[in-house]
């Protein structure tokens, strides 16, 4: 089975529409990014408070901005969390941007402040009683040795343990972390005299915390200009790689088309208002890594036929390499797009952005390679001298001098 | 040909044993499914991201080491020159690593500069620019640094001391790589880190001291007066706590005690926390001092009873309490307790002060049913993948594609494998590189297939395309995964947890693939050549 049966297209003759539409798409994320004001930053590289809080039921956005508030935290963002692989999760984020954080205070005040704001109208429980659904499996457990219902005695200990971890992974893991009501332990497999014990210690709290992330303002600052300093060093890695193995004009062009690629997918982050965090950079980078891969391949199959077909013109020797590698680089670029998009639709919102990222990024960093890469390496071959070709390194160095042609007889 | 390829596919046989035996066989030799799958859990290290658990960046304040440094040099400065009979009109701390020496005539410069470098050979004396008979004492760099690093280590060592102690598995203590005394504390299963932070936080300074006068005062200007401006030699004022012991005035106060302790922190043996008989339902902290101290601390108790007795915490007077008989070597600390407050604080005094104060940068906890969500997303989106790639690649190449499908099914075991003997985490960006090392895998061999058939078209034979479409094809293959693992590399050097999960992830996964995509990939190809006749077609 065969998809491309041996294309033959004129690339470096359509060279001039595939700059356009770069130029084109460049300058979409310009403007996105102007319009928007900036790139949108995640936590980690903003500073600030992040609270992801699943509720037993939907809850209502604005009785949680009325409790926010009356902790003075009014203007903090509520963003309901939609998880396309799980409809009704109840998840709600909470984010404290770090206006809110003064020097002094401790580093988790917002984060205390939102669970005590919170427990107003969601979690007031019956005095003298732990929130089960904030309790960890040590906190159940030390419970349990203290109450002892199965009156084990001394030696209840590992049992107690066991029980314990047993009651928190079914939280966990089959009720997706908030129980709504401690009848429902008895489907645990816990023993019954247990349960009973739960229910006199603990009460079923109304929400329960899944994720935290605080970020002082000094970590965020050096992290964002760190991000800028490693993308920049593993590029200039790269070209110096294949400033080696090619010559250095297929290095440039190489860096300038991945450059292209990571301005073009933050531009579209910018238009659609992702968050770029640490995952997205490392996103980024891979792609990085991914777009030098198919222009390598080109530039390889460039310098093989650079070898063999030397009296041909070089646009001609660039449109034969694309065409014989098409196929490959459809297939591999199909293969793997597929795998990120499943990546992207089936990762769970944490990888929502990094999965985003690498969707754009492999179909960009395919189309750089032969709509940037090779047409910057043809066009700088004609303007350096017209005939002479450039060679690789690694090959003998074919010379057709423009004169020779012109001499041969009339 | 036939032996060459025999050892060849013995040697990836034995591969294949020693991945599977990394992953399932180690540390109990399986007998049953469930050993099978206990192993395996325990082979593959979770990040936090996937099992739950605090991350905690925190920042030791060296300064204030250093400032306690120069604080002593300045007070031994004093003491030395009032002894020499050196007269001064001020000498204290100017900047952290600067003193002030003022008022000294010229005739005494030369005593001053042997004091110096008798006792102070790591500070540098310079005039003072501008004033007359000032001099500024200055701690040398290298000084400086030497104080902050063993203040780093010191901080991280009783910050991993005490957390040992709070029973969590596997916590992790480290200094944080970006050079400004951060230390990175790792605490997996812990959802709510509010006590292991503030045991962590905690100062634990201990120390006993006398008190001398009996009452506490309302301010430090009461406390003064009451000396008419001028405190007894040797003493200081502190302050009390809120929550001092019951029997003592409540509210704090400013208490007159002596400066030197004569009981510190780092002469205990042990201590514990019981309940406090005498007061229920408090509990109480119980210490023990060791030999050397208890040989200070009984005379010290029989010379001054019926005098009151400090207990200081964190400079801050916490008790007091009347000294009724000698003690020689043990004592207790009792306030309003819980079991799990006087629980922390013995276990503070055991693990020892922290020499300097900390502050907490960053702080990431991921609850568990998050943890376990993200597992099976990312369990799931693996699957379905490897799925989607396996069944193009059979029905694509066809026979060739059932040898892709083996090789990239042998490069994610080598891939797993690889994370356990190394000791990696994995975590859900390593997951996500797990994916991405199928997809580029994948790549491999479709540019050595695609070869294959360009010299097949250009009638090649079968063995003659197979040998040249592996050659042609591994030179690129090397150029495109060496730039890719360049990028891991320099992802591996800056990026934390999670990202360090995928950089390793990708990194393994590719030199996995290096090996699969081509060594095994050909033994394959080369069995099934030897397998058919001469002239016949090759099946891709």
């Amino acid at each position: 089975m065969e998809f491309f049966h041996q294309p033959n297209i004129d690339w470096m003759g359509k060279a001039k529409y595939f700059v356009s539409l770069s130029l084109l798409l460049l300058l979409i994320g310009l403007a996105a990014g102007i319009y928007r004001h900036g790139l949108t930053y995640d936590v980690d590289f903003k500073g600030g408070t992040l609270v992801d809080i699943r509720f037993a039921e939907t809850p209502n956005t604005d009785l949680i901005r009325k409790d926010l508030a009356s902790q003075g935290l009014g203007r903090s963002e509520i963003v309901p969390i939609h998880d396309i692989a799980h409809p009704d999760s109840n998840e709600v984020e909470i984010n404290l941007s770090e206006q809110t954080q003064d020097e002094q205070a401790a580093l988790d005040q917002g984060k205390t402040q939102i669970i005590n704001a919170l427990r107003q109208s969601f979690g007031t429980g019956e005095a003298g009683k732990q929130d089960f659904n904030a309790a960890s499996a040590g906190d159940l457990t030390d419970y349990l040795v203290r109450r002892d219902p199965l009156g084990l005695g001394a030696a209840a200990g590992n049992r107690y343990t066991e029980i314990g971890t047993q009651l928190a992974a079914f939280r966990d893991k089959n009720r997706d972390g908030i129980v709504t009501n401690l009848d429902d332990l008895k489907n645990s497999g816990a023993p019954s005299q247990v349960v009973a014990s739960v229910h006199d210690g603990f009460y079923a709290g109304g929400f329960a915390i899944r994720n935290v992330q605080i970020v002082g303002p000094k970590v965020g600052a050096d992290l964002r200009r760190q991000a800028v300093f490693v993308t920049l060093y593993a590029l200039a890695g790269m070209l110096v790689y294949i400033a080696i193995r090619f010559e250095w004009i297929y290095g440039a062009a190489a860096v300038i088309a991945v450059f292209h690629d990571v301005l073009i997918t933050l531009g579209l982050f910018a238009l659609l208002k992702f968050p770029i965090s640490l995952t997205v950079i490392a996103a980024l980078l891979t792609l990085v890594g991914y777009s030098m891969n198919d222009t390598i391949v080109i530039f390889d199959r460039v310098r093989e036929n650079n070898r063999l077909m030397r009296r041909e013109p070089f646009p001609e020797i660039v449109n034969r390499s694309i065409n014989q590698t098409f196929s490959r680089t459809i297939l591999t670029s199909g293969l793997t797009f597929l795998t990120v998009l499943v990546l992207f639709l089936m990762g769970g919102p944490a990888l929502r952005s990094f999965s985003f990222a690498l969707v754009i990024g492999i179909v960009v960093g395919t189309y750089s390679s032969f709509g940037i890469a090779a047409p910057m390496v043809v066009a700088w071959n004609h303007w350096r001298g017209t005939g002479s070709k450039v060679a690789s390194r690694t090959g003998p160095q074919p010379v057709t001098k423009p004169g020779a042609a012109k001499r041969s007889p009339a | 040909m036939n032996s060459n390829l025999k050892w060849k596919a013995l040697f990836i046989a034995g591969v294949i044993v020693l991945c599977v035996y990394g992953l399932i066989g180690l540390p109990d030799f399986p007998t049953s499914w469930t050993t099978v799958k206990q192993n395996f859990g325990q082979r593959i290290k979770l990040g936090l991201d996937l099992q739950g658990g605090t991350h905690l960046i925190l920042q030791v304040q060296v300064h204030e080491a250093v400032r306690q440094e120069t604080d002593q040099v300045a007070d031994q400065l004093s003491k030395l020159l009032r002894d020499k009979n050196v007269p001064f009109s001020e000498v204290t701390r100017n900047t952290d690593t600067q003193i002030k020496i003022a008022g000294v005539s010229p005739d005494q410069i030369t005593t001053l500069r042997n004091v110096v470098s008798d006792s102070f050979g790591t500070w540098d004396l310079v005039p003072s620019p501008g004033e007359a008979n000032s001099y500024l004492l200055n701690m040398r760099p290298s000084t400086v640094a030497d104080v902050q690093d063993r203040t780093m280590s010191q901080s991280e060592d009783t910050i991993r001391r005490r957390i040992d102690q709070l029973g969590l598995t596997e916590p992790f203590v480290a200094p944080y790589g970006r050079g400004e005394n951060e230390v990175i504390v790792e605490l997996p299963g812990e959802g709510d880190p509010v006590r292991a932070k503030s045991v962590i936080q905690a100062g634990g300074q201990l120390e006993i001291r006398l008190v001398q006068d009996p009452n506490p005062y309302p301010s430090e200007v009461a406390a003064m007066g009451a000396h008419n401006g001028v405190l007894p030699p040797n003493t200081e004022i502190l302050p009390g706590t809120a929550s001092t012991a019951p029997g003592t005035p409540a509210g704090g106060g400013y208490y007159v005690v002596d400066r030197v302790p004569i009981v510190t922190g780092r002469d205990l043996r042990s201590a514990d926390s019981t309940r406090n008989a005498e007061k229920p339902p408090y509990y109480q902290v119980n210490f023990n001092l060791s030999t050397d101290a208890g040989r200070r601390f009984g005379p010290f108790t029989e010379q001054n009873i019926n005098r009151p007795m400090a207990i200081i915490l964190d400079h801050r007077v916490f008790s007091v309490a009347t000294i009724e008989s000698r003690i020689d070597d043990s004592g207790r600390i009792e306030g309003t307790f819980t079991q799990d407050e006087a629980n922390d604080l013995a276990l503070v005094l055991r693990a020892g002060a922290l020499p300097a104060s900390i502050k907490y940068l960053e702080e990431n906890t991921v609850g568990p049913s998050l943890g376990a969500d993200s597992i099976h997303h990312g369990m799931q989106a693996s699957v379905l993948s490897l799925i989607v790639v396996l069944i193009f690649m059979v029905v694509y190449y066809r026979q060739a594609g059932i040898n892709a499908v083996i090789a990239l099914l042998l490069n994610l075991v080598i891939l797993l494998a690889g994370l356990t003997y190394f000791g990696a985490t994995l975590t859900l960006p390593g997951i996500a590189g797990v994916i991405l090392t199928i997809g580029m895998g994948v790549d491999s061999n479709v540019l050595i297939f695609e070869r294959i058939r360009e010299e097949l078209r250009a009638g090649k034979a079968a063995v003659t395309a197979v040998d040249l479409g592996f050659k042609r094809a591994f030179v690129t293959i090397i150029d495109t995964h060496v730039t890719t693992i360049v990028s891991a590399f320099f992802l591996f050097l800056f990026g934390t947890g999670p990202v360090k999960g995928f950089a390793v992830s990708l990194t393994i996964g590719l030199l996995a693939n290096l090996f699969t995509s081509v060594y095994v990939s050909r033994v394959i190809f080369d069995w099934h050549l030897a397998k058919l006749p001469r002239q016949a077609e090759l099946s891709i």
